[in-house]
């Protein structure tokens, strides 16, 4: 595809979830269409360390976490308000995903040791979250006051009690944002430099830094940029429901739902994370309902398909569901391979 | 403009690389040879700042390259190729050869077209849009090449750039050779393909077991009696002289 059709493809994308609450009034299906959005952007961030950058996490809870915890306890103790608490909530997840980052990078751990260093990351702040009690209350979790003065409703960032519009919609549209922001810095890098650099770095270390590429300074980039966009799925989390806790936080779900989506819709792509995430959350519903209708409900029988997806994707598809899409448009539109 | 001083790398018992002094001047074409396992790709190594030397410095226009760290010294104009060639597999040849333009370039699509430019002079340019994955021997070579000309160095090393090529294919590369001397970019070589040496290099030095044995345009390492032993064995020069004698 060239430049111009994605740029066109994108701007019908963004039309149709802005214009969205005009033409699905189900509560139900904006619902699932803002969570599949926040796996979207969970994916994207891990997408760009793991993706682009090739350094496999598996522990992006942490970064979500750390946001999230931050956000949670500044206006829980400190009464800061939820816009300024966020700044904090950002510089905190950067700030620990320099630390992580430094570490692993500066003494070179690539592959299953990097994905260690992350996963025994996220442990242990799993474990402080949870003893630190004096702190971060806990295992009880941080429940933040509901504002239901409709006056305060942007101020507190709590739609709760907002007028209709924000109530119903207030949300969606935050995520929506935050979409937009981490697909746009996604869609940027991957045609700058930086990007270049990063993309060089995945594919051979040495070569890249024998072209004058500073590899460990590259991969500080991206871990800071995928640590960020993790806090801003965060930061919306907490306002969104008002509580977190160790398990939510820094627990294995998030690190997981963060890698699955683009490595199912595409590594290293921007639009990879999105439809692996779409996929995720349809098959997920669709294999609920089947599910629950012969068997009752069965709490996780989603996640042993999934499990089974994964691999068939890492055997048969190792350019994830965009790759497969692009390769059907190249048979359905022949002169589209001359110019993608 | 480079100049190496005592330069030594030590391997756990293995002396790879010891006390070894030697200067490439500006606009030359220096090869380095000797047998396999001499300590040649471990002193390219410490030049370009992948490893570091146990001793000694690498003086190049009047910095210390030894201690610096590959990309420092890449950006200061020392750019290096591989002999086991590595190439980005996944990216088209245009993306490899912007990756090293990106060295000067910031821009991404100065960076692709200043990659089309460089290809086009290395007779690359029908292959920009194939991935380097998919690319001939002699293609990886050449692309090897083309990546560190796009990062505009000053001084050049080439790591067996001609190993496994055919002899046409070398013809080929020894006139890109010279043609990148000709541009005013210094060449430092390793080379086992002796044709390539004798007809390119200005001065060249024999390495063996980690020592310098000679030094001397092609033509006089050819007859030095050290250099035939290090490659036919021990005794061999004075065979061949007494060879010589008996015909004479």
């Amino acid at each position: 595809m060239s430049d111009r059709a994605r740029v066109i493809g994108w701007a019908i994308l963004a039309t149709l979830l802005l214009a969205l609450p005009l033409y699905v009034t189900s509560g139900r299906w904006i619902d699932f269409i803002e969570l599949t959005l926040f796996v979207a952007v969970m994916g994207q961030g891990w997408n760009i360390l793991g993706g682009y950058g090739g350094q496999y996490s598996f522990g992006h809870a942490l970064f979500f976490g750390t946001a999230a915890y931050l956000q949670a306890l500044l206006q829980f103790r400190y009464g800061l308000s939820p816009w300024i608490a966020m700044w904090f909530a950002l510089a905190g997840s950067i700030l620990v995903a320099s630390f992580v980052g430094y570490l692993s990078f500066r003494y070179g751990l690539r592959g299953s040791y990097f994905a260690l260093i992350t996963l025994a990351f996220a442990e242990a702040f799993h474990v402080l979250a949870r003893s630190f009690i004096s702190i971060t209350e806990g295992g009880r979790g941080v429940q933040l006051a509901l504002n239901q003065d409709p006056e305060r409703a942007v101020a507190t960032f709590q739609f709760n009690f907002a007028d209709d519009f924000l109530k119903a919609y207030g949300f969606y549209y935050t995520m929506v944002a935050i979409m937009a922001l981490a697909y746009a810095a996604t869609w940027w890098m991957e045609r700058s430099r930086f990007g270049a650099q990063l993309v060089a770095v995945r594919e051979n270390e040495d070569a890249a830094q024998a072209l004058g590429i500073d590899a460990f300074r590259v991969k500080m980039g991206a871990i800071c940029l995928s640590a960020a966009i993790m806090a801003l799925a965060g930061i919306y989390y907490v306002q969104k429901f008002l509580f977190i806790d160790p398990g939510i936080a820094y627990g294995p779900s998030k690190s997981v739902e963060a890698l699955f989506a683009p490595i199912i819709g595409g590594l290293g792509t921007v639009l990879g994370p999105l439809v692996g995430a779409l996929f995720i959350q349809g098959v997920g519903e669709i294999a609920k309902e089947f599910i629950g209708m012969f068997w009752q409900d069965r709490p996780g029988v989603d996640l042993i398909l999934f499990g089974i997806v994964l691999v068939l994707v890492l055997g048969f598809l190792p350019r994830g569901l965009v790759g497969l899409i692009e390769d059907a448009w190249r048979r359905l539109v022949p002169r589209a391979g001359g110019d993608a | 403009m480079l100049e190496v001083h005592s330069l030594s790398k030590t391997f756990g018992g293995l002396k790879a690389v010891e006390d070894v002094d030697l200067r490439v001047g500006e606009g030359e074409i220096v090869s380095l040879i000797g047998p396999n396992g001499a300590g040649k790709t471990t002193l390219f190594a410490m030049i370009s700042g992948f490893l570091g030397p146990d001793r000694g410095s690498v003086l190049y226009l009047g910095r210390e390259l030894a201690g610096q760290r590959p990309h420092q010294i890449c950006q200061w104009g020392v750019v290096r190729t591989f002999q086991v060639v590595q190439p980005f597999a996944n990216l088209s040849v245009r993306e490899n050869i912007a990756v090293g333009a990106h060295t000067r370039i910031r821009a991404r699509s100065e960076a692709m077209e200043r990659a089309g430019v460089i290809a086009r002079q290395l007779g690359m340019g029908a292959m920009l849009d194939q991935p380097a994955g998919a690319l001939t021997v002699a293609g990886r070579k050449r692309l090897e090449l083309a990546r560190a000309l796009a990062t505009e160095p000053r001084l050049l090393l080439l790591d067996e750039v001609m190993a496994g090529l055919t002899p046409t294919e070398v013809a080929e590369v020894v006139e890109l050779v010279r043609d990148i001397r000709a541009s005013g970019i210094t060449i430092f070589l390793i080379e086992h393909v002796m044709q390539a040496v004798m007809s390119l290099s200005d001065r060249t030095y024999v390495l063996n077991q980690g020592r310098l044995i000679a030094e001397g345009t092609p033509a006089e390492i050819a007859v030095t009696p050290e250099v035939i032993e290090a490659y036919l064995g021990h005794g061999a020069a004075a065979r061949f002289a007494v060879q010589r004698g008996g015909h004479a």
